[in-house]
């Protein structure tokens, strides 16, 4: 027992050691760029001169920026869309590889879309949308719907952009249950099918349970993933018609780096970490990620 | 066995440690002989690096080393390297971006080196080169381009209507009935029953071909290529003065009315909604494809426009409005030196250059932008009549003195950022041309 103990302590140097190349990146790409944006979103600062103290000013106009308020309405809409519609078209592949298939092949497939690059995906998808010259159009124009300028149009373009998302991201999402899906005892399922119980009865009864913890883990990541929405917006409708498509990173990305406004673009982000952090723990809390309903 | 660890995780630190060292060695300045430049243009980097060759073998001792990155990211990219202090040592600038650089201290004055070389600054069309000058006199660069908007058509669907090209050239236009200019959108415009605009029983629901196509960038508080031409033709002015202007008039009744009338043309059926034309292709993709029949559009676009396959183009000037005077925005380039550099001479002998008839003669020579220096000007246009293309219709308004300068102010992009969203708001019926008031309410309080 005491070779044990001590064996067991002189590893924690080399691990130590080991840790050190990640904590080095994590405290100069992470840290640190975090300590500086707290202090800036303090200052009045232009990038070109030196950071001016101001105390609270940022966060007292970001109260009473519209924009700001439009901007956090049109995220949210975003993620509800985005998240809700990605979850359940996740879950429902990933079952359905879980109980129909082994192939490594339809695996392969599923992960396609992720695996272009988001840019990409995006500019794709808004030349085949096009009112006038989008295939998508085309065909919704053989079968006699009149054209939809789906990413110009105030009421569609955040939806648009949510389910373009999807499409990227469910293939992965899907993976990541079900991944967790086979940690779950093939006994439990064959103890169901012995008592006779439906595929949905399996599901609400059986998978959905036991999954809650992989669960909580993929929502809690995605809705973060979410949040951050920018390169799509940025190379399709640059946050219009309006303000329909203004997220919040966007927001953010034009008072930095077009308006040089770089204090309040600091404080803007703070207010977003603080709004993320409070939903990832209230999310870990409601879908008591620590516990598992195995034991 | 522990000590193999320990050497090994050393080892793991120690590389990427390296690696950040080496990446705090300076990076983009370049050494005291060498001059690095910058543009965004990929179709103009085979003159310049053609001008950056003759620059060498006239100066031995200099090199240059020409680089090129894309709109959206050269402007982050160049704003992050002056803070960083690696920018280039000469770069193509922009009006919009050029006072706030200016105005921190970022450029190098050049009126020492113009009046030392005696460096003319009055060759050039009219108004051109002052845009280059701030408030206090002093100038940061030296025009190497300009451009002006005019009107693309489609000669087959012009045939197809029974419009004779020469009558475009004579076209009128106001903001209460449009003009002969909208009797000829709305002759152009045909439904998918194959009803023209002007005819009974078009159908404005089911529009094969717009008579005019919509720019799909938002034009925020100029609109050079989407309404500025009109506006400008009332006699209207963006500013009180410009350049350097410091009160706006989107609140004027001409201006007002020009938007309305604008938007009307939307609820007609001749121009495409704002959500069509920001759904996902350009408008001079739009039209290449036959959507549109006619395009007003900048002449850094005349390329794109003519090389469409199986697309006969034309160009016209815009039209003549309430002012007597046809109008259009006259825009221009220019190369500003970094304040950072280390080799000031260096830098200025090659912006010397590419101000030089020399240069831009041999920029004319590849036809892809209009020169600045009118014997220049003159190589591009006999090389873009070779090309099939007649430039007549964009250097026409500056022999008529009907150019308007870019509006040249301070807080371009926060003005940007109130006028984008106000403007989409008219065009989407959002709200009332008369909200524009309000906008520039905003506008104007950015100055006090």
């Amino acid at each position: 027992m005491t070779t044990h103990r001590t064996r067991h302590r002189s590893d924690v140097w080399p691990a130590l050691l080991f840790l050190l190349p990640a904590g080095f990146g994590f405290v100069l790409f992470y840290a640190w760029p975090a300590v500086q944006t707290f202090y800036l979103s303090f200052t009045d600062y232009s990038l070109l001169a030196a950071p001016n103290w101001i105390g609270a000013q940022n966060y007292r106009d970001a109260l009473g920026d519209a924009r700001f308020g439009n901007a956090l309405l049109v995220t949210v809409e975003y993620v509800v869309i985005n998240i809700g519609v990605q979850t359940v078209a996740a879950l429902f592949i990933a079952v359905l590889m879980h109980r129909l298939t082994k192939s490594s092949l339809v695996r392969g497939l599923l992960l396609l879309p992720y695996l272009i690059a988001n840019v990409v995906v995006a500019l794709v998808w808004y030349n085949m949308l096009d009112a006038q010259l989008g295939i998508v159009n085309a065909v919704l124009s053989w079968v006699g719907i009149d054209p939809v300028a789906f990413f110009g149009e105030t009421s569609t373009a955040i939806p648009t952009i949510a389910l373009v998302n999807v499409w990227r991201h469910m293939g992965y999402t899907a993976l990541l249950i079900f991944a967790g899906l086979q940690a779950i005892p093939k006994s439990v399922y064959e103890a169901a099918a012995i008592d006779g119980a439906s595929e949905w009865r399996i599901f609400r009864g059986v998978t959905l349970p036991l999954l809650r913890p992989v669960l909580a883990m993929v929502l809690v990541l995605t809705v973060i993933g979410s949040f951050q929405i920018f390169d799509t917006v940025a190379v399709t409708t640059k946050g219009g018609p309006v303000d329909a498509t203004r997220v919040i990173y966007f927001y953010l990305y034009e008072k930095a780096f077009q308006q040089f406004d770089f204090g309040y673009a600091a404080a803007l982000s703070v207010v977003l970490f603080l709004i993320l952090a409070g939903l990832a723990v209230a999310q870990l809390r409601l879908l008591r990620a620590g516990s598992s309903d195995l034991d | 066995m522990h000590n193999k660890l320990s050497k090994l995780a050393a080892l793991a630190v120690a590389v990427p440690l390296a690696l950040v060292g080496c990446a705090g060695a300076p990076g983009g300045g370049s050494g005291s002989d060498e001059i690095t430049y910058w543009l965004w243009d990929a179709n103009q980097l085979p003159a310049y690096q053609a001008c950056a060759t003759d620059f060498e073998k006239a100066n031995p001792d200099t090199k240059v080393k020409v680089e090129q990155f894309g709109w959206a990211d050269y402007w982050n990219k160049l704003t992050t390297d002056l803070v960083a202090g690696t920018a280039p040592d000469v770069f193509t600038n922009h009006l919009n971006y050029f006072a706030t650089y200016a105005a921190k201290n970022q450029l190098l004055p050049l009126d020492e080196f113009v009046t030392r070389d005696g460096v003319p600054t009055d060759v050039y069309p009219q108004g051109l080169a002052d845009l280059w000058t701030t408030q206090d006199g002093k100038r940061y660069g030296l025009p190497k381009d300009f451009d002006t908007v005019a009107l693309f058509y489609n000669k087959e669907m012009l045939a197809d209507a029974g419009v004779a090209e020469a009558d475009l050239a004579n076209l009128t236009w106001n903001p209460q009935d449009g003009g002969t200019y909208e009797k000829l959108i709305a002759h152009l415009t045909v439904d998918a029953n194959g009803k023209r605009g002007d005819e009974p029983g078009f159908d404005k629901t089911k529009v094969a071909v717009h008579g005019l196509g919509l720019d799909e960038n938002n034009g925020a508080g100029v609109g050079q290529q989407m309404w500025s031409m009109y506006a400008l033709s009332t006699g209207w002015t963006y500013t009180d003065e410009n350049p350097w202007g410091s009160h706006f008039n989107y609140d004027d009744p001409r201006f007002q009315r020009t938007m309305a009338w604008f938007r009307g043309l939307m609820d007609k059926g001749y121009l495409p909604s704002l959500a069509t034309a920001r759904s996902g292709t350009s408008v001079n993709d739009g039209f290449g494809a036959g959507k549109y029949a006619l395009s007003t559009n900048g002449s850094w676009m005349i390329n794109s426009y003519f090389g469409y396959d199986g697309v006969e183009v034309g160009v016209a000037p815009t039209p003549t409005g309430p002012s007597g005077k046809r109008a259009t925005i006259f825009n221009g380039l220019a190369d500003s030196i970094y304040t950072g550099t280390d080799n000031r001479e260096g830098a200025w002998k090659w912006v010397k250059h590419l101000a030089s008839a020399e240069c831009q003669k041999t920029v004319g020579e590849q036809a892809v932008v209009f020169p600045a220096l009118p014997e220049a000007l003159a190589v591009a246009k006999e090389k873009f009549a070779a090309k099939g293309v007649d430039i007549t219709a964009f250097t026409q308004p500056v022999d008529e003195g009907a150019t308007h300068l870019y509006p040249i102010t301070d807080h371009a992009p926060e003005i940007a950022a109130v006028m984008g969203p106000a403007i989409d708001a008219v065009l989407t019926s959002q709200a009332d041309p008369a909200s524009l008031t309000q906008a520039n309410e905003q506008v104007n309080a950015l100055f006090r």
